[in-house]
Parts: C-alpha cells; sequence; structure tokens
C-alpha cells in the first residue's frame, strides 16, 4: 500500500511538473553574441546589444518569459531547423535564399553595407581599383554574397567565421578593406581598435542581395509565431521602439 | 537533400582537396626532417641535449593544435615588432602559418615515435657496434636508424592520419581547403549535410589510400616480421 502510494505521488509530481512547464510559456530565440553593437557578450559574460535589447523588449510585449540561446553565425539557421530554439533575432537580412528554408517577420532595422579601409590609403572602390586587394568579410553574411557576386573574381576575398576575426587581420596588416554592415563597421570605427580606419566608397542596398532589411526568422510554417512578433513589432513601434534604438545610435535605422 | 549542389561546386571542393593536400604533405616533410634532430636529442643521456627536446615536445603535445594556431596566426600579427620585420612576409599569409603550426606539430609527436624506437633498440646490437669501433654517429647510421625507422611504420601511418585531419583547422584561418569548401557551401546553401557528408566522403577516400601506402611500405620493409 505504501509503495503503491509513493509511485502514485511520484506519478502525479511528474504530471504536474510537465503541464507546469507547458503552461509557463518560454520562448527560446537564437541570437549570435559576437556582432556588436547589435549582440555581444560583456566582460562579465552576458549579452548585450540592439538584438539582445529588441529580443527582450519583444518579450515583454508579446507577454512571454524568453530564454536567449547563443549560437554561431555558421549554423544558426541549421539550430533554428533543429529545434534548438524557435525564432532567430540576430540582424538577419531577409533574402530569396534563405525564405526557402526559414520564414521571416517584416523588417525591425535596415541597414546599408560599406567598405572600410586605412585612413589616407590610395584606393578606389571599382572594380578595377580592387582587384588584387584583399577584402575581409564574414562567411555567409549578406556582404559575402554581395562582394562574391558583384566584385567577384579578380578580388582576394577573405572569409571569416566571425566579424572580430576580420578586424584582427585588419589590424595585422593583412586585409586592405573589410566589407559589412554600416552599423556594425561604425561601432569598429568609433572604438580604439578601429581608430585608424574610415568608411571609402557608397553605401549598398542592392535588394537582391540585401533583401528587405533585418527581421526575425521563424521555423517554417510557424506562422503564430511570425504573426504574434509582427504584431509585437508594430505595438512597439508606436511605443518603446525608439527607446531601445536611441540607447545605440542617433538616427533613425527602421527604414520605411 | 539536394545533392546537385555538391556536383555543382565540385571545381571548389576539389581546390580545397589540392590546398588540404599541399598542407598535409609540406607540413608532414618539414615535420619529419624537424623530429630526427628532436628525437635523437630527446634519446639522449646530455642533459643540455634532452631537456630543450622535452620541453618542445611537451609543449607542442600538451596543447591542443587549435590553440598552436589561434597563437601563431592572430597572436603573433598583434606585435608592431613582428609586422615591421622581414619575417612578416611569412607570417602575414595564412598558408604558412597554418604550415608552421602543423609542421611544429607533427615534429613533436614524430619525435615521440622515434625516440621510443631508438630506445627499443637491442641492447646486443649496440653492443656489437661499438666493439666493431663504431663511432656515435656510425652506429646511428648503421644500427640504430635503419631498425627504428622500421619499427616506427605503423605509428608513423598513425600520425599521418591524424595529421590529415587535423589539417581541418586551416579552415578557421581564412584557408579554404576541404573543410574551409565545405564551409562555403553551407552558409551559401545552408545544407551542413550535404556538404560536411561530401567532404567527409574526400577525408574517407584519403585516408584510405595513406592506409594503403602505409601498408605498401609495411610490406617491404617489415617482411621479416611477417608469420
Amino acid at each position: 500500500m505504501k509503495k503503491r502510494l509513493t509511485i502514485s505521488s511520484l506519478l502525479l509530481s511528474t504530471a504536474l511538473f510537465f503541464s507546469a512547464s507547458a503552461f509557463a510559456e518560454t520562448l527560446r530565440i537564437g541570437v549570435e553574441g559576437a556582432y556588436p553593437p547589435f549582440s555581444q557578450v560583456d566582460k562579465d559574460g552576458k549579452l548585450s546589444g540592439f538584438d539582445i535589447d529588441m529580443a527582450n523588449a519583444l518579450c515583454k510585449e508579446m507577454g512571454v518569459e524568453c530564454k536567449l540561446i547563443k549560437q554561431d553565425w555558421d549554423g544558426i539557421i541549421p539550430a533554428l531547423i533543429a529545434k534548438k530554439y524557435d525564432a532567430i533575432i540576430a540582424s538577419m537580412s531577409i533574402t530569396e535564399e534563405r525564405k526557402e528554408k526559414v520564414d521571416f517577420t517584416n523588417h525591425y532595422y535596415k541597414s546599408p553595407a560599406r567598405f572600410i579601409h586605412k585612413k589616407g590609403a590610395d584606393h578606389e572602390i571599382s572594380q578595377a581599383g580592387l582587384k588584387g586587394k584583399s577584402v575581409g568579410v564574414q562567411r555567409g553574411t549578406v556582404s559575402d554574397k554581395f562582394i562574391t557576386g558583384t566584385f567577384g573574381e579578380g578580388v582576394d576575398i577573405k572569409r571569416y567565421g566571425t566579424q572580430e576575426e576580420a578586424y584582427l587581420d585588419l589590424n595585422a596588416g593583412r586585409l586592405d578593406f573589410v566589407f559589412a554592415d554600416a552599423f556594425v563597421l561604425l561601432e569598429f570605427i568609433g572604438s580604439d581598435n578601429g581608430k585608424d580606419y574610415e568608411f571609402i566608397g557608397d553605401s549598398y542596398t542592392d535588394p537582391k542581395y540585401f533583401g528587405d532589411g533585418i527581421g526575425i526568422a521563424v521555423r517554417k510554417g510557424d506562422t503564430e509565431l511570425a504573426k504574434k512578433f509582427n504584431m509585437a513589432l508594430e505595438n512597439m513601434r508606436k511605443s518603446s521602439y525608439d527607446k531601445v534604438r536611441e540607447k545605440y545610435f542617433d538616427f533613425d535605422v527602421f527604414g520605411e | 537533400m539536394d545533392f546537385s549542389i555538391v556536383l555543382d561546386n565540385l571545381p571548389l571542393l576539389f581546390k580545397g582537396l589540392g590546398l588540404t593536400l599541399q598542407l598535409l604533405i609540406i607540413s608532414l616533410v618539414l615535420g619529419f626532417i624537424l623530429s630526427i634532430p628532436l628525437a635523437i636529442m630527446a634519446a639522449s643521456k646530455l642533459k643540455w641535449a634532452r631537456i630543450p627536446a622535452k620541453i618542445f615536445i611537451y609543449v607542442f603535445r600538451g596543447t591542443p593544435l587549435l590553440i598552436q594556431i589561434f597563437i601563431i596566426y592572430y597572436g603573433f600579427s598583434q606585435f608592431e615588432w613582428l609586422r615591421e620585420s622581414p619575417l612578416w612576409i611569412i607570417f602575414k599569409e595564412a598558408y604558412w602559418c597554418a604550415i608552421i603550426a602543423f609542421a611544429l606539430n607533427t615534429a613533436a609527436y614524430t619525435a615521440e615515435i622515434f625516440r621510443g624506437a631508438f630506445l627499443q633498440t637491442p641492447k646486443g646490437e649496440i653492443e656489437a657496434a661499438v666493439a666493431y669501433g663504431m663511432s656515435r654517429w656510425d652506429q646511428y647510421r648503421h644500427i640504430i636508424f635503419p631498425s627504428a625507422f622500421r619499427r616506427s611504420i605503423p605509428m608513423y601511418g598513425n600520425e599521418v592520419i591524424f595529421m590529415l585531419h587535423a589539417t581541418v583547422l586551416a579552415g578557421v584561418i581564412t584557408l579554404v581547403d576541404l573543410f574551409g569548401a565545405a564551409k562555403i557551401l553551407n552558409s551559401r546553401y545552408y545544407a551542413p549535410f550535404e556538404s560536411f557528408i561530401s567532404v567527409g566522403l574526400f577525408y574517407l577516400t584519403i585516408t584510405f589510400t595513406i592506409v594503403f601506402i602505409f601498408k605498401l611500405l609495411e610490406g617491404h620493409f617489415l617482411k621479416h616480421l611477417k608469420r
């Protein structure tokens, strides 16, 4: 009798445990953590940045509890598909190629891509000017695709796992240029390591490569979650969006 | 699953294969050359010869190869004096940084294989050599080296395969070796399974070839041990 009681109470407690976790709706969000100022890991190991603040603000707007999961860029889409988390908020550009693997919400900011080089260096941004020059990009980003697809052949494209590794090689003098998101580069040239570098050339926004801005990725077919995010985004635009934005940029980043 | 992306990008993969084989062969040759004096020093009875060799072997076997590569590629480039010295021509290139790291690493492991084999030389053979009045160098050349290298073949074959698999680390410092090519494929098409399984097959094929070569070597040099 006693034994049966323990077993049944055990069963009961497990049942309670499972139902409790089902009720407390936690949304797992994949973030990158190596893409300042959008996503970075602080000295004390905490995540911070525009993406992180956006994620937290959106979760607050939706009234759900969120768990942020750090994931390297290379595996960020596969891990979403493998259900390691339910959404990606990692400054991901909305592109046709990615749409084949994941669904996107509306954009939460827009951003052009630009070149930086050493201050005063004699460079020209053109097919001929870039010939034989080394350009560092983060592997698999829209910047990578743009350079590969447009300036292509003659350029020595070096691809890095993280943006920070590209900066290391720029500092070491192994690279003539780094090509990346303008906001990200802005942060770098404003920092101590990047003070010797400056922007050069135009801002690139070609939708063929850069898509329709930066959105939140969800698993294919997860329209309900995408809808929730869109609604939260719309509400945030009327309220807390600018407060989050002001912390990082003193100009509009939402676009139209 | 869509293996057409692999077929469409075969030139990229074969270029990667070429680089992988280059890295492997050059670093094995350099590592082998370096390992012989190291092994002699490490097996020596003289303290001043033994201790530096032992420290070298200990450091390179005692730290992960990935860390060695990061120190050589990203770490050294931090120093301005290196960037302004003529050495920078070598250290500027990811290619040479990878080869330096691989060569030093395999030199340490190979030296340890040879050191063990030297010490296993039957005492009687050395006594006989001494009785013949052979100098220390002659003993190495005619007695110790031939039998020690023969004994080392199976273990060295293992080391070659380990080195092949270690070359994937070139992919983390911008080189497009086989693994680097797979990473580009993956980032372009978001198809990790197709990308990595296809380069996995490449590595299997190379490993098979290495195993086959060493089987031939063993058949030739270790014939007297066959039963």
